[in-house]
């Protein structure tokens, strides 16, 4: 199998504060994953763990503080920005401001055909954009001329996405893309996705909260929380049979469109963010209901639990006794 | 729920739009149109749909907030008030405003811009309540927006802080805890847990219900997230295009949901452990500048007929508390 995209130990610090009182904290810590082709793979979590800025690094906007992120086997370098290469395209979160208000929809598709010199003629460079268009189901007629404001969010999402689609990338970056599209119209945009996996075989790497449509659209996730990767497997591994706490956590707290299935427990919620990203040894154990002593004081290593990653000491004694070999062959710094 | 339920809010025929005036050419935007609601003491209702369907602008009206370009095209407001149903439009502007966050309160979505970010959150409690309440109590109204504060588990020191020190969870709860803080009868809640996670929004949801229950009030939420509104609804009321096109209780809604458009809002919500393709509403909202003859809905439903087109139904009792402007659920007689 290709891997079009491998992420590992990728690590992004931020410091705050000023020269005798500096806060030093990490976004991003040593996360690793990998995408293969003609895959949906989906990196989820909530607002503030880092998926956003794991994003930015990918495709270059932000300078890892360590790490390396290979595409197609080459290493990443400053020089080789990545949305320079054609293969990787980004889908950013708001539709409506993606695009400049005062600016024609199409001028955009144009200008991706001219930086990659993608057509010899005009008319080349039209047929070329309607059909990326009609693959998100509009035609160039029906965006030639007119302004964002003239679209609803949804079409300007498919907009965005045909337009990422113009230089045939193989792998897209979507952050966040049907969060602000209105329900109703989610399923046209994650419907899309999949399609675009099947019948073009493009891989998309879906940043998002949603874990339902998550569920719905991809092959694999990791669940991120405060800067690392604590889950990560097959969909139907992680999603319904979470293992970390964490994962258990978010998988519950998706609202269920039934009434039977009301929550009937409380959640506690973090004070402040920041205080989590500073803990040591597991970032969760301040909400954790199955805290342990070692928790609080060591970071748990990745442990494979039934073909998924999982960081938590939970597992670690269980599978320390059953398959030592492998635990010692998977921790890792 | 088996006793006859205290009406505290009803509307009758209430009709809002937004009147504009270009160059002497009138658009007019029907944000809310004829619409009939009756809301119980006591209960949590819940108001779906898709963007642009003139939910916010129904909340604005239900607040008594109208000012143009949107107007009271027609229709009556009426609030229950010490025992006796007051008609609420034509007050003046000191009655309305004697009426609002004492009796009726507002908990806006974005949370970012309604704090004063330059004045701790003490500041803004402080302005608020002393807005409202005169001379002597305000010591001990105080004193309870600090109870307030410690019993929806906010952390104490939340009142010394500025805005932006606050996550936007922490931020949309301390809306709510100022919304609730002089106990009003009625909240009005505009996507109050939209743009939250999803830990955060089902503490912030928690938050509501337990708010709900102690002061047992009424609270009108409107978000287009069915999963919320599963949650934390008693009865629900889908609309679309200005209009309710079907109300009933949570459980009828979900279990027999009777408008096609309905059908659609629910059934396109993926479900864990379910992969099947779902399908979602086809086409895209209508303008409310411009909507469509007959049934709003006509130009997306699979089920259109030719009277679909001409005639907009009337809300036909299914049963008791179910109601649906269908002309495939016998509309015919309506």
């Amino acid at each position: 199998m290709v891997r079009l995209l491998e992420v590992s130990k990728l690590t992004k610090r931020y410091s705050q504060g000023n020269i005798i009182d500096r806060t030093v904290f990490t976004a991003v810590d040593h996360i690793s994953f990998d995408i293969n082709e003609a895959e949906v793979f989906t990196l989820a979590g909530e607002s503030g763990c880092g998926k956003t800025t794991t994003a930015k690094l990918i495709l270059g906007f932000e300078e890892a503080t360590s790490g390396e992120i290979r595409h197609n086997g080459k290493v990443q370098t400053r020089n080789e920005k990545p949305w320079l290469t054609e293969s990787v395209q980004a889908i950013f979160q708001d539709p409506f401001s993606t695009f400049n208000p005062m600016r024609r929809v199409d001028s955009y598709f144009h200008e991706t055909v001219q930086n990659f010199r993608l057509a010899q003629s005009k008319q080349e460079a039209t047929a070329r954009i309607d059909k990326k268009l009609r693959l998100v189901g509009l035609t160039y007629q029906e965006i030639a001329g007119r302004y964002p404001s003239e679209f609803s969010g949804g079409q300007l999402q498919r907009i965005s996405i045909a337009r990422a689609l113009v230089t045939d990338p193989k792998v897209i970056i979507a952050d966040e893309p049907v969060s602000m599209v209105d329900a109703s119209l989610r399923m046209s945009i994650v419907n899309l996705f999949k399609q675009l996996r099947d019948e073009l075989g493009v891989s998309i790497l879906y940043i998002t909260h949603d874990l339902a449509t998550a569920y719905y659209v991809s092959d694999r996730i990791a669940i991120m929380f405060r800067g690392k990767i604590v889950e990560m497997g097959s969909v139907d591994q992680v999603l319904m049979k979470p293992k970390h706490p964490y994962s258990k956590l978010l998988r519950d707290s998706i609202p269920q469109a039934d009434p039977r299935q009301r929550w009937t427990t409380t959640v506690t919620l973090a004070e402040l963010e920041q205080e989590e990203y500073l803990r040591q040894g597991c970032r969760f154990a301040g909400r954790c209901p199955d805290v342990m002593d070692i928790c609080k004081s060591v970071a748990p290593a990745d442990i494979r639990v039934d073909e998924a990653l999982v960081q938590c000491h939970l597992y670690a004694d269980q599978n320390d006794r059953q398959t030592a070999a492998s635990y010692s062959m998977k921790t890792q710094p | 729920m088996a006793e006859k339920q205290q009406t505290i809010l009803r509307t009758q025929n209430l009709q809002a739009f937004y009147v504009l005036e270009m160059q002497g050419a009138q658009k007019i935007v029907k944000a809310v149109n004829e619409v009939n609601l009756q809301v119980y003491e006591n209960e949590i209702y819940g108001i779906a749909g898709e963007s642009g369907c003139g939910k916010t602008t129904l909340l604005k009206t239900l607040f008594n907030e109208i000012a143009p370009p949107l107007r009271l095209i027609e229709g009556k407001l009426y609030y229950r008030i010490n025992d006796a149903e007051v008609d609420v439009t034509g007050m003046s502007a000191d009655e309305k405003r004697r009426l609002r966050m004492e009796y009726i309160s507002y908990i806006p979505q974005g949370s970012m811009s309604v704090f004063n970010p330059v004045q701790r959150i003490r500041g803004t409690f402080q302005d608020f309540i002393g807005s409202h309440v005169s001379g002597k109590n305000r010591e001990q109204v105080f004193e309870l927006a600090h109870r307030r504060v410690l019993e929806l588990g906010l952390p104490r020191n939340v009142l010394d802080t500025y805005p932006h020190q606050l996550s936007g969870g922490m931020r949309q709860r301390v809306t709510i805890a100022l919304a609730s803080v002089l106990n009003p009868r009625i909240m009005i809640g505009d996507e109050p847990t939209t743009a939250l996670d999803v830990v955060v929004q089902r503490g912030v949801i928690q938050m509501l219900k337990e708010i709900q229950r102690s002061l047992k009030n009424t609270i009108i939420m409107v978000t287009h997230d069915m999963g919320v509104h599963a949650n934390i609804a008693d009865r629900i009321g889908i609309m679309y295009a200005g209009k309710i096109v079907e109300e009933g209780t949570t459980e009828q809604i979900f279990a027999n949901p009777s408008h096609p458009y309905t059908q659609f809002l629910i059934n396109s919500l993926p479900k864990f452990g379910d992969k099947s393709m779902r399908d979602s509403v086809p086409g895209s909202p209508p303008s409310l500048a411009d909507v469509p003859k007959g049934c709003p809905f006509h130009p997306r439903c699979p089920h259109a007929r030719d009277i679909c087109r001409q005639q907009m139904p009337d809300l036909t009792r299914l049963n008791d508390d179910h109601k649906v402007a269908c002309w495939l659920v016998g509309g015919q007689d309506g």
